[in-house]
């Protein structure tokens, strides 16, 4: 989209960088920032996009998303997936590998990459672990890495076998890449549907118990101290896995972690109408531990937030609460639910670099990975991509499934009047969400 | 007793926000269960009648939707409802739509474009009835059994038994106990908790109503967190039983996989099986009461089951005549209950 991007300035906003917020306009040229100051003069013909009031930030960067393309286009497609994402602020997401067929092979990664041809945002693709996700013999991780795969994850579940992903993590070193682990130990979580506490005892749900996932990332946490290899968690959603990460990071192990703005919001009391809409995986989790996850944001503890944007079809979720599949929508409500759940805890501006430079550097396309013109994650500094979300804190606005960008319509929020919404998103110089619509 | 569980901290149960429907016992309340008591014994007296059928609910149509099996449960609906002149559809899910891959949404839609007024359902998902209850435009919705949560009206059922034979000790008419009869009644919830929907309408109810209630069970068959349920846990069934007025006996759920929460249905029995020797230690004027179906020799001795105490027929028997009360005051309160005359058309 560079090529023939308008010249456009973003005016009366706050700049955000490195967790702070200075006032200036900022003109794009090219499909870069050419200028980042106070009170830029307009070139003639120039887009100028009204930020008054609104924190001008570096486009979103979303490391955990379910684009579902190919295999369950009924629930959502890589174009369709894209918009949502524009709406929501992100001018790149990673595809998680958990399609069908998974993305597990040169083919399917070409394919997806296809697919986001013209998107209004910039698509990475993630590679599974295993082939199939099965568990049981490695993927081809080295031709992935050499088309450009930098995430490697079973997503959807965690490898069981701790012997399978020592081979993986030691297989890995020197590709550059990094293997992600969504932390369930099958024969802890197996049936259950929702937090295994208070509330599955009272409703009467089969629980899945904290220490699922903790274990998991107990054996994860050794596995990297024995390779030294990095490792990515995937939505940590508990107190006791905060302190295990926050162990580990302290002993100086290669890891990172994400947490989502789902858990951050939301606790397992959600599930007491036995609506599927809050059975996700993860599970939502007490309130003790939603306020864990919010003290750990604002200490720097969590790296970055990530959406696992999982849409189902209307139909799935119109099941019985134990059959219906897990998961909920989250790209075009995730900023604002995150500044919202986080508010009295750390400000907008740090929950955007949770949400830019934290995980475009863990998805390996920030400045130290990338020339800084083709760069995701900021800073918005002249010379810089312009991949810009244009943040308003004091917009008020209801969340109507219906009216969604998405395919489905599975939002916890459905009703929720959030306040903050992305007004504008740029995507490689061109305005591809303009006052909350789409304009592409 | 031990480990008192505060009735007011944590999670309260969830008020389903569906007031003309049964699907907890929570619905009720104090005052709901002894509505539900009173109109039950004036049902009791009609099925003494030699024609016990009144017209209260005639042109009214009861669906009983069980997707899951029941031998006493559906029989008793049924019969409540033709006692009350109600028309009653069965759906056999075996020889259904269902088997054809229809899900629960669009057959309670399908039952219910047919003019029903109320769905019986039972269900194997905790939550089905309240999801249901959203689905549904008119009908009301009667919670026959669902998962692991709740069995309302068989835990109705139970304070019924009780306060009969607790009126037949007294020499009084139920009735006038009222509910007052249940105020600190020690009453000791025996076996599989964590997998029973009785066990848990059963607490809900005796509660309200201001009985003391106890646990008693393998730990790994006790749900994982008592938080809010307001009831204590007794770790020895020989220690425990002494103190109680009412012994409430659950089967062990083989089919909801308690199986591998125990070593073995005899190392159960030993532990938590209500024995001859045990039945001994209990006061002579203690009800045992049992959801049925009973597996003889696991939770209770063949011999111990029929002793006069253990009032399993009785709760049978009273199935119906509580059943017809719950009809009713669901679907036929625009009609007088004193209007309760022999079924005279």
């Amino acid at each position: 989209m560079a090529e023939g991007a308008p010249s456009v300035v973003v005016r009366g906003g706050k700049v955000v960088s490195g967790g702070r917020a200075r006032r200036a306009d900022v003109a794009l040229e090219g499909g870069v920032v050419a200028a980042v100051g106070p009170d830029l003069a307009v070139p003639p013909g120039a887009v100028v996009l009204d930020a008054g009031g609104c924190l001008v930030s570096a486009g979103l960067v979303d490391i955990h998303a379910h684009l579902r393309e190919p295999g369950a286009e009924e629930a959502e497609t890589v174009a369709s997936a894209c918009r949502a994402a524009a709406l929501g602020g992100f001018t790149a997401v990673v595809a998680m590998p958990n399609t069908d067929p998974p993305i597990d092979s040169a083919s399917v990664v070409a394919d997806v990459r296809a697919l986001a041809a013209g998107a209004p945002c910039e698509v990475l693709v993630a590679g599974a672990i295993t082939l199939g996700r099965k568990g049981e013999r490695l993927a081809p991780l080295r031709e992935l890495a050499m088309l450009g795969v930098r995430l490697f994850t079973d997503d959807g579940t965690g490898v069981q076998d701790g012997g399978l992903l020592l081979r993986a993590l030691e297989y890995a070193q020197g590709l550059g890449v990094v293997l992600a682990e969504h932390c369930e130990d099958a024969s802890l979580s197996a049936g259950g549907c929702m937090h295994e506490g208070a509330w599955s005892s009272l409703l009467g749900l089969p629980g899945i118990p904290a220490a699922a996932e903790e274990a998991m990332l107990a054996r994860d946490l050794a596995l990297v101290a024995q390779t030294g290899a990095p490792m990515h968690f995937l939505h940590l959603s508990t107190a006791g896995s905060v302190e295990l990460f926050a162990a580990a990071r302290a002993r100086g192990l290669p890891v990172t972690a994400e947490v989502t703005p789902h858990h951050l919001a939301l606790s397992d009391a959600a599930v007491a109408g036995y609506d599927p809409v809050f059975k996700v995986n993860p599970p939502l989790r007490p309130e003790a531990d939603v306020e864990a996850l919010r003290r750990a944001v604002a200490a720097g503890t969590l790296d970055a937030i990530a959406t696992d944007h999982a849409p189902h079809p209307p139909e799935a979720k119109d099941l019985p609460f134990d059959q219906a599949p897990p998961g909920m929508l989250g790209l075009e409500t995730a900023l604002a639910v995150s500044v919202n759940a986080l508010s009295g805890y750390c400000s907008a501006e740090r929950v955007l670099a949770k949400m830019t430079a934290a995980p475009a550097a863990i998805a390996g396309v920030s400045v130290a990975g990338r020339p800084a013109a083709s760069a995701q994650g900021g800073p918005v500094v002249a010379g810089a991509a312009a991949h810009l979300c244009v943040f308003d804190p004091a917009a008020s606005w209801t969340v109507d499934p219906a009216s969604l960008a998405s395919r489905s319509a599975n939002t916890p929020f459905a009703r929720t009047t959030l306040v903050g919404r992305v007004r504008h998103t740029v995507f490689a110089g061109t305005p591809v969400v303009v006052d909350a619509e789409l304009v592409c | 007793m031990s480990a008192i569980s505060e009735a007011d901290a944590g999670p309260t149960h969830p008020d389903q926000g569906v007031g003309p429907h049964l699907i907890s016992i929570a619905d009720l309340g104090a005052s709901g269960i002894a509505e539900v008591l009173r109109v039950a014994e004036a049902f009791a007296e009609v099925e003494r009648r030699s024609i016990p059928k009144v017209p209260t609910l005639r042109g009214k149509v009861v669906a009983t939707l069980f997707f899951e099996e029941s031998t006493r449960t559906r029989l008793s609906f049924e019969t409540a409802a033709k006692r009350l002149s109600a028309d009653v559809l069965s759906l056999a899910v075996a020889s259904s739509s269902v088997q054809k891959g229809e899900s629960l949404r669009d057959t309670v839609e399908t039952v219910e474009a047919m003019g029903i007024d109320a769905i019986v359902l039972r269900h194997r998902a905790s939550g089905a009835p309240a999801q249901v209850a959203r689905w549904v435009r008119r009908a009301r919705v009667l919670n026959a059994g669902d998962g692991w949560h709740e069995h309302p009206t068989q835990a109705l059922v139970d304070c019924f038994t009780v306060r009969q034979v607790l009126a037949e000790a007294a020499g009084v008419a139920p009735a006038s106990l009222g509910v007052s009869c249940f105020a600190g009644l020690k009453v000791l919830i025996v076996g599989d908790v964590r997998h029973s929907r009785v066990a848990r309408s059963e607490i809900l109810a005796y509660r309200a109503l201001g009985a003391e209630v106890a646990l008693c069970g393998p730990p790994s068959l006790l749900p994982s967190d008592l938080t809010g349920w307001g009831v204590s846990v007794e770790a020895d069934l020989d220690d425990a039983l002494g103190g109680a007025d009412v012994v409430s006996l659950l089967r062990l759920q083989a089919e909801r996989g308690s199986g591998t929460h125990v070593p073995s249905l005899r190392e159960y029995t030993a532990g938590w099986g209500l024995s001859a020797v045990r039945m001994a230690r209990l006061a002579p004027q203690a009800i045992v009461t049992h959801p049925g179906p009973m597996v003889r020799g696991v939770e209770i001795a063949s011999d111990v089951a029929e002793l006069p105490s253990v009032v399993v027929t009785r709760q049978v028997t009273n199935g119906v005549a509580v059943r017809m009360a719950v009809l009713f005051l669901l679907l036929g309160s625009e009609v007088a209950l004193e209007g309760l005359g022999g079924d005279r058309g």
